[in-house]
Order: structure tokens, then sequence, then C-alpha cells
């Protein structure tokens, strides 16, 4: 007799998806690395310095590792969480006191925190083994551009619940645009740009404005911030890692003493 | 001071007793992990797994006393020391204080990345933590969900700051007798299957595990509906941007928060192309890079995270200094009487008025009045900016001998970003010694700096 597992694995379902036997051998060890889609990422051999714990401290694979969290618990908050201003606070309200998987913001929050603390854990490593020389430079470049991605999805993030933690923290983070140089209505220079006498920088048009959407922390900002949290930052985040971990290989794969 | 209150105690101790407790098991762990591997060493002479696993008996019996929730059992910090800590912090000792301390490490690293000097520090940390809980000040602040990572990431920055340097510090000596990094050791290849594999996916449930239990005991924030009238005092930024507010105290906004944080974000992607030091690629050094090492140390832990920690904890109504056990009092008054450097140099040492543009002047007579006005400030910081770095080149020798291997581009470029950089310690500098409030006024155009 067969056993299930062998039912399982000599049926045409199973072999239609991996279509090599259980890696238990060199051979097949190496086949599901260059056949799996999701490891595919990884090269088949690595340098022991490479997954050695002392070495990366697995800081960009647990950043990844939070982002996928953040992505997963972020989906299921969607379905329950209205951004507009009559239901985005009591929709949170419920999250904690009604709803049954309320601990899925919790999730959100923490992670979302951790995953900062880890980007700069992980930047923090790079620096220290100097895997910013060539010929990793532009990697570098392109985690500084993720590190300020995952920056800017928390301060999106952040107004979200619509409580009084949210509105001021973003206001006081905004404020600063009223003084972006030239574009800022407060700011300096803003007077250059002046048409026949009429100041084209005003508070309804300066950067402050683009950011929000209005002149104060409003409705539009809220709808604003979730488009940018949800769809957007996510997005370009996304284009990004493909790029930073496609880097990681075609540099040569983790550094090491050349 | 909300001095004797029952609840206070009855939330305080049912987090101490836990907390002594899981400090009794990390002792605990690690007496056994030395004894069973026999590298444990010895200090004055007493195997130090002993030691370790006195702590550990120690933390034990300090773990009940915690949990009794009965202020005269559960060990703390008296008034009078707290008094004094409050009275001697301000954000002079603070900033000083933490700029020696990462020199400090630095300079005696090969003392602080002995494992038996470390764990003490740790201990000695956690201890000092949890004996400042008693405090109802410091409880309220730490407790704040959202900070509650912050007190976690400084205790990761210490513990990663410690991997890192006692790496390279065995890197060093290893070098000093002629040998490769210890990385150069580990080329040999294995398959990532399992190896790799199955590291990840124990990660993976592990932090899966950990964010879970952190998500189930911490509940995430969530303050009154907002209101567009109601302002809370202090009303602070997302802890990390907590630096830049911080920045505000000595800045304006458009250089706090638009041109000093872009200038950190490009001087960070410009980092690979100015550094132009070939060693310590791909190991841990410190050696073979100091200028770069303490370059970032500087940048990142003295002026990035000290000052997030210090925006979150020290800072309270009116963004006003706070003690460690202090209570956020609304009605406390900072002096404040700063001045600009065109008052001081116009009035206070030339004893004169100080040029003043008239409504009715043109354009050209107005601007002429404003810059000569502020021409001291103008003055310093054209020699600051353009003059400092060729200066450098004809009287320091270190910065000669980058000059010659950088080139006048990337030279400029990179004394360019370090002086933005010192920029802040400077400005801090000038407003504790002799109040400087601008080096260049010019509020007509919005301009101060
Ligand atoms: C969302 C943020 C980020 C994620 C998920 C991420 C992920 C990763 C991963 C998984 C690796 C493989 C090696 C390792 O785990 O250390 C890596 C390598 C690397 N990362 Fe990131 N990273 C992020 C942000 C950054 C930032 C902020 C920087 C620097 C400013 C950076 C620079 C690099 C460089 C230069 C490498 C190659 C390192 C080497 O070969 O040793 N990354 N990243």
């Amino acid at each position: 007799m067969p056993s299930l597992s062998e039912i399982i694995r000599g049926s045409q379902v199973w072999k239609s998806v991996f279509r090599h036997p259980m890696p238990v051998d060199r051979r097949n060890r190496i086949v599901v690395m260059l056949t799996n889609f999701f490891l595919h990422l990884h090269p088949v051999s690595i340098k022991k310095q490479g997954i050695a714990l002392s070495y990366t401290w697995c800081m960009g694979g647990v950043t990844f590792f939070l982002f996928l969290v953040e992505t997963v618990t972020g989906v299921l908050l969607m379905f329950y969480y209205r951004p507009t201003l009559e239901w985005a606070y009591n929709d949170i309200l419920a999250l904690r006191d009604v709803t049954s998987m309320g601990i899925l913001r919790e999730l959100h929050r923490w992670g979302a925190h951790a995953m900062v603390i880890t980007v700069w854990l992980h930047m923090y490593r790079v620096f220290l083994t100097g895997s910013y020389k060539p010929p990793r430079e532009f990697n570098w470049v392109v985690g500084v551009i993720l590190l300020l991605l995952t920056l800017l999805l928390s301060f999106t993030g952040y107004l979200l619940p619509w409580d009084q933690l949210a509105i001021w923290a973003i206001t006081v983070g905004s404020n600063m645009a009223r003084a972006t140089p030239v574009l800022g209505y407060e700011g300096p220079g803003n007077q250059l740009l002046t048409v026949d006498g009429i100041s084209m920088i005003t508070s309804a048009s300066d950067a402050r404005f683009g950011l929000l959407g209005a002149r104060f922390v409003g409705e539009e900002t809220l709808n604003r911030f979730y488009v940018l949290h949800c769809v957007a930052i996510p997005l370009a985040a996304s284009l990004l890692l493909a790029i930073h971990f496609w880097r990681v290989r075609k540099d040569g794969g983790i550094s090491g003493p050349l | 001071m909300h001095g004797h209150n029952p609840a206070f105690y009855e939330t305080l101790s049912s987090f101490l007793g836990g907390y002594y407790l899981s400090l009794a098991a990390m002792n605990g762990v690690a007496a056994c992990y030395l004894w069973v591997s026999g590298r444990g060493r010895r200090l004055f002479g007493v195997p130090t797994y002993l030691l370790w696993l006195f702590s550990a008996l120690a933390f034990t019996i300090v773990s009940p006393l915690a949990a009794s929730g009965d202020p005269a059992l559960i060990p703390g910090l008296s008034q009078g020391f707290r008094n004094v800590l409050d009275a001697i912090f301000n954000p002079v000792v603070y900033s000083v204080g933490s700029l020696v301390l990462v020199f400090g490490m630095f300079f005696a690293r090969r003392f602080f990345v002995n494992p038996t000097v470390a764990w003490i520090v740790l201990n000695s940390a956690f201890v000092f933590m949890g004996l400042s809980m008693t405090d109802p000040d410091f409880f309220e602040i730490v407790k704040k969900p959202d900070n509650v990572p912050i007190v976690g990431m400084v205790y990761l920055l210490g513990f990663f700051t410690w991997v890192g340097a006692s790496q390279a510090v065995k890197n060093d000596d290893r070098r000093r007798q002629g040998l490769g990094p210890l990385e150069a050791e580990d080329q040999e290849k294995v398959l990532v299957w399992p190896d790799l594999v199955y590291t990840e996916m124990i990660c993976m449930i592990g932090l899966m595990a950990l964010l879970i239990v952190w998500a189930i005991l911490l509940q995430a924030p969530l303050e009154e509906p907002a209101s567009s009238v109601k302002t809370p005092n202090p009303s602070k930024a997302p802890w990390y941007f907590l630096g830049l507010q911080e920045m505000l105290v000595y800045f304006d906004p458009w250089m706090a928060g638009v041109v000093l944080p872009s200038m950190v974000v490009f001087g960070l992607m410009a980092v690979p192309f100015i550094d132009f030091n070939k060693a310590g690629n791909g190991y841990y050094t410190i050696d073979e890079r100091k200028f770069a090492y303490m370059t970032f140390q500087f940048g990142f832990l003295v002026l990035w995270v000290t000052l997030i920690v210090m925006g979150t904890f020290l800072r309270g109504p009116n963004w006003n200094f706070f003690g460690l056990y202090e209570t956020w009092d609304p009605h406390k008054v900072a002096a404040l009487n700063n001045v600009d450097l065109s008052e001081i140099v116009w009035i206070e040492m030339l004893g004169m008025e100080r040029p003043r543009p008239a409504p009715d002047d043109g354009l050209l007579v107005g601007w002429s009045k404003i810059l000569l006005r502020e021409s001291p400030g103008i003055i310093l910081v054209v020699l600051y900016l353009a003059v400092l770095p060729p200066a450098l080149v004809l009287y320091s020798k270190f910065f000669r001998g980058m000059f010659v291997r950088m080139g006048f581009l990337r030279y400029m470029l990179l004394t360019n970003l370090l002086l933005f950089m010192m920029m802040l310690p400077i400005k801090m500098v000038c407003r504790w010694t002799f109040n400087l409030k601008y080096i260049i006024a010019i509020p007509e155009y919005l301009t101060n700096f």
C-alpha cells in the first residue's frame, strides 16, 4: 500500500505544480531552487558568509518579511476601514471593541514600527560592512529610496485612525512643507513666483496644499493619504524591492572580502 | 504629584513582576550556555557563569517583591536621587553626554566588546530601566504604546553596535597578525536548500510569533476623535521624525523641515561615491576606515537617534525640556531671549543702530541695506562653506590627503556635506553659549538662517 503522501505526490495535480521529486538529494535541491518561482530569488548555492547571522543580521530579510506582513494585514484591514470623516474613526474603534479580528490593527501598527527600526538596522549593517562600495553603489542608492518610502508609508498610515494623535502628528509633520523654499507660502523666495504682482504661491497653491489637498488636514487629506498609503507607495516600494533584490544577485551576491 | 496612587502601583506591579522574571531567565540561560559550552571567562577569579547564576537568583527574588504592588517592597530610586538627576539634566548635558558616550565607546572599544563587560552593561541598563519605572512620570511616558518600540530600538541599537564592533575588533586583531578577516574563512559554498531556506523559515515563524505576542500584550493607541480646534500640548510628529522637530528649536522650518532632511537623503545617496577608501569592503573593520565609521556613528547615533529619543522622552508641553522623572507641567516657563548675530555685531559690539530699509526704498536700496545689516552672518557662512574647505587642504594634512585622492569636485561635495551636518551641532553650541537665534535674519523675505 502506498502511503497517503506518496499518493498525493504521485498525483498528476501535484506533479503539475512541483516538477521534481522531494529535494532530499543534491540534484533535486538544485532543481527546486531553479524551478520554484518564489525560491528563484535566491541563488542555488551561496557562500557560507552570506547566510551567517553574525554578518547580515538577517535585517534585510526581516525588513522584507515585515513588508509582507504589512501587505497582508493591510489588505485585510482595508476590508473594514472606510477613509471618510464619518467612518474612519468609528471603524478603528470597532476594530478595537467589536470586531473579532481587531488584532489585525495591532499587528499592522507594530509591524510598521518594527519595519522602520529594522530598515535602519539593515542600513547600519550595510554601512558597517562597507557593502555599499563598488560594485554595490547603485543598490545602496536604491536602498536609500526604499528607506524614504518606508518612512512615507508609515507617515501616511499614521493619519488613517483619524484620532487626535493622528491629525496633529500629520499637522506638525506637514507644516514644514509650508516653508519649502520657493514653493511654500511661508518659505524663503516664494516672491520669486510672482506674475504681474500676483503671487502664485498662496496657502491654497503651495507645496503643503499639494500634500494635504487642502489648507488644513481634512477629508481631502484623509483621502489623499489613504490612496498614497494603500496603493501608490506600496506599488513604488514593490518595484524598487524587485530591483533591490535583483541587484543583490547581479552585483555578485552578498558582499564579502575581495 | 500622584505619589501613592494604588492604581498606578497595580499596573506597575503587573508589569515589573514579569520584567524581573525575564531578566532572571535571561541570566539563567546565559549561565547555562557558558557552563555547557565551556566558553565562560573569569572575573576577579570567579567564573562568569556563577556570576550570571547569582544574578538570575537575585532577579528571581526581586520579581515577587516587584509584583507585590506594595510601594515599600518594589525596588526603586529614591526621590532625592531622582531630583538630582533631573536637576543636572538639560539639553546641553544630554547632547554632550551622548556625544561623549559614542566617542568613549569608540576609543575604549576593546574594553566594551569584551562579552563580560557587555553583559554587565546590558544588565545595568535593564536594571536602571526597571528602577526608573517606579517613577510615575517616567512610567507614564515610557508605557505610551507608540513609545514602547522606541525603548526597544535603543536596546537593539546598543546590541547591534556591539555586534558590529566586536566583529570589527576581531578582524582588526587578525589583520595585525597578518591574517585575513574572519569572513574570508567562510567562502566555502553551501546549497541554499536547505541551509538558507530553512533558516529563513525558522526566522519567519519566530518573528510572526513575536509579533503576535506583542500585538496581544500591547494595544494600539486610539485617542479621542480628531478635532481641529483642540490642539494637544505637546503636538508631536510621528516618532521617526522627532529629530527634525527637535531641529526646529535651532532652525526655521525651511531648514529643519526641508533643506536639512533633503541634505540627509542626498548625503546618504552620495556615500558610495565619496568614500574612496577601498578597504573594508565586505567585512567588519574599524581600523581600516576610522573616518567613515566615526562620521556615520556621529550622524546616525548622535544626530539622528539621540534627537529622536530626546524628542520622545524629554520634550514636554511647549516643547520644553523635562528631566526623566519630571512631571510634564504645561506652565513651566523657559527664558527665551535669543538674539540675532546682526544685533550682537551692530548693537553690542559696534554700538550703533542696524541699517534698516525704509518702506519707500527701492528694491535695490532696500536689498543693499539688508545685505549690509546681515553682512556679518553672510561673511561667516561664505567663509564656512566656500573658504573653509580649501583652507583645510592647505592647513590639514588629513584633508590634503583626501583632496589629492578625491579630486576637486568630490572633495568639495564631501566637505560641504560634512559642513552641513555640522551646522546643527554648531548652532546648538551657539545657542547654549550666547543665545544666538539667527546667523542671517532676513525676515523681510522669510529667510532666517
Ligand atoms: C524596504 C527596505 C529594504 C529591504 C526589504 C531590503 C532588503 C534587502 C535584502 C533582503 C538584502 C540581502 C542581504 C541582507 O539581508 O542584508 C539586501 C541587501 C542590501 N541592501 Fe537592502 N533592503 C532595504 C533597504 C535598504 C536600505 C535603506 C539600504 C541602504 C541605504 C539598503 C542597501 C542594501 C545593500 C547595499 C545591499 C547589498 C548588501 C551586501 O551585498 O552585503 N537596503 N537588502
